[in-house]
């Protein structure tokens, strides 16, 4: 009974979380036309969430691409086939890896840095001053930061994956002596349009997704040092169980 | 609406009753505070003042009663109307509350950038002018983290002015300023107050200090005002719980404490107590 109630109770919880967040979400949308009219504030932001999170996005492309390139060729190779090697690494990263990682990446750099940024403001009267001189917070600090993670997603995704296939290059052509036209041309017969496609719609719900948490679990925060830090954490890990779910959904609608 | 209202009391409040939890703050507020003069709240930590200024705000809504600034009857304003109304008051917050992502200059800039579309010259001319007012026209290019919490207030106030406000608001201006930063806010606010033709609102707990500004005062406790008037009167009163604030004596009717259940059962854990 008791664990009865208590999967219930978290049930609960969970739904409502996710009703506050799906309205904190549906005010985002009516106020971003008029966010989208200052876009100087949301190319300020695309700035800050993109050079935040280039570098370690860049680091960690190129070691996944070093990885799938090695796995890929000796898995490959017991076939015989090292030769759609550019193919099935290009495949994995456009549709899964790319946004996937790239999403939880930017919950850890950019989402936190979010949520502590808004939550420090909060706690720290920013946001009632604002207030009072009758600047509304929600158009002013949580709707450019939102707009820019968006909007800076897709991008950050295409960088990954570009590096990513880079890393694979460099050990299927570079080290292993695949032949370079072959691994290329496998590259363009084996990823269709749909592929790209599905990689692109990825990467925008997973930037709306792990944008909207940061704003929200900062904006939200119990305005004090303690309530900061949980914000933070509560990010990251509700940004990469929800990408997760929303990968699993969408690849599945998709199949 | 304005908030040029009939001559008079600026701000009004009716009957205001506000609770947190199971904690009555307010229990039939009654407030009227004079135009163009410094008004003075008063009262021991925990009573509610800063409750009381977002109420004035808007910031908070009360259970009941009437909250009137000017023409606007605050509770029931929607909320472009509440900031039509904001745009024509100044609040220094306790902290000062200033950008910290933003210079001195643009935080006081902050205002005039967001609602105005003044070209830099003027509002490069407004800013060191209301910079200049507190003193602190030398600091415009540093940053909130490089000031002291009394510069970090004065920037606060040049901010709280910019827009040129009818009121102005005072969260406990005078905490844990030196003597000379103490004296430098208490003349500021006469001074604002008047040259500025405003309306000032000051909540604190230091009597002295608002012997020197404040021209009217009130005293908040147990969620009512039990007294008010010129504040050398209150000085004078003889009533118990006047004299023990003002010139403060630890025993009084004013509770020291917030409520709780026994001590000695708190202690040991025994029984229920009150709540
Ligand atoms: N966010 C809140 N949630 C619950 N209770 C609150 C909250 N803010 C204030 N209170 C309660 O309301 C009462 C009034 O608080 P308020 O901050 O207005 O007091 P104050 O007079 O400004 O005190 P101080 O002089 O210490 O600043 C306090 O007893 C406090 O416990
Ligand atoms: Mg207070």
């Amino acid at each position: 009974m008791g664990l009865i109630r208590e999967i219930g109770a978290t049930l609960v919880a969970f739904l409502r979380a996710l009703g506050s967040m799906a309205i904190f979400l549906g005010r985002l949308i009516i106020y971003a036309p008029a966010g989208l009219l200052r876009f100087r504030l949301v190319v300020q932001q695309v700035h800050n969430t993109g050079s935040l999170s280039l570098a370690i996005i860049m680091l960690s492309g190129f070691f996944v691409g070093l990885v799938l390139g090695l796995q890929g060729f000796d898995l490959l190779r017991r076939f015989n086939s090292e030769n759609v090697l550019g193919g099935a690494v290009a495949l994995g990263l456009i549709k899964e890896l790319g946004p996937v990682v790239t999403a939880l990446l930017f919950a850890g750099r950019a989402g936190t840095a979010l949520a502590s940024e808004i939550g420090l403001m909060k706690a720290t009267d920013q946001l009632s001053a604002m207030e009072m001189m009758a600047v509304d917070p929600m158009k002013r600090v949580v709707l450019p930061r939102f707009l820019g993670g968006v909007i800076a997603m897709p991008f950050l995704v295409a960088i990954f994956t570009a590096i990513g296939i880079f890393g694979a290059w460099m050990i299927g052509v570079a080290w292993m002596g695949v032949d370079p036209g072959v691994f290329w041309s496998q590259m363009q017969s084996l990823v269709s349009m749909d592929d790209v496609r599905e990689g692109i719609f990825k990467s925008i719900v997973f930037g709306v997704a792990a944008s909207l948490v940061a704003v929200y679990e900062g904006y939200t925060a119990w305005p004090t040092a303690e309530g900061v830090g949980r914000a933070t954490t509560r990010t990251v890990v509700i940004t990469a169980v929800s990408v997760l779910i929303l990968d699993y959904m969408i690849t599945a609608a998709l199949l | 609406m304005t908030l040029a209202a009939p001559e008079g009391n600026l701000i009004e409040l009716r009957g205001v009753r506000f609770r947190r939890g199971n904690f009555r703050v307010f229990d039939g507020l009654d407030m009227a505070i004079p135009k163009g003069k410094v008004t003075a709240v008063m009262g021991p930590s925990g009573t509610g003042k800063t409750t009381l200024l977002r109420l004035i705000t808007g910031q908070l809504k009360p259970d009941a009663g009437s909250v009137r600034v000017g023409e606007y009857e605050v509770p029931s304003l929607s909320l472009s109307r509440l900031y039509e109304m904001r745009r024509q008051m100044g609040m220094l917050f306790q902290n000062g509350a200033l950008l910290t992502d933003f210079s001195v200059f643009e935080n006081v800039a902050f205002p005039l950038r967001e609602h105005t579309r003044l070209p830099d010259r003027l509002i490069r001319h407004i800013v060191l002018t209301k910079l200049h007012a507190v003193g602190l026209r030398g600091a415009a290019e540093l940053f909130p983290g490089e000031l002291s919490g009394g510069m970090n207030r004065r920037v606060a106030l040049a901010r709280a002015i910019v827009m040129d406000p009818d009121i102005l608001i005072y969260d406990e201006p005078f905490v844990g300023l030196d003597p000379i930063s103490m004296g430098v806010i208490v003349r500021l606010i006469r001074r604002l107050n008047d040259a500025l033709g405003l309306t000032s609102v000051v909540v604190s707990h230091d009597v002295r200090e608002l012997e020197l500004v404040a021209d009217h005062s009130f005293l908040l406790a147990e969620g009512r005002v039990v007294a008010s008037g010129a504040h050398r009167e209150l000085m004078d009163e003889d009533s118990p719980l006047v004299r023990q604030f003002m010139h403060g004596e630890a025993d009084g009717p004013v509770a020291y404490h917030f409520p709780a259940k026994d001590y000695g059962d708190d202690l040991f854990d025994r029984g229920q107590g009150p709540r």
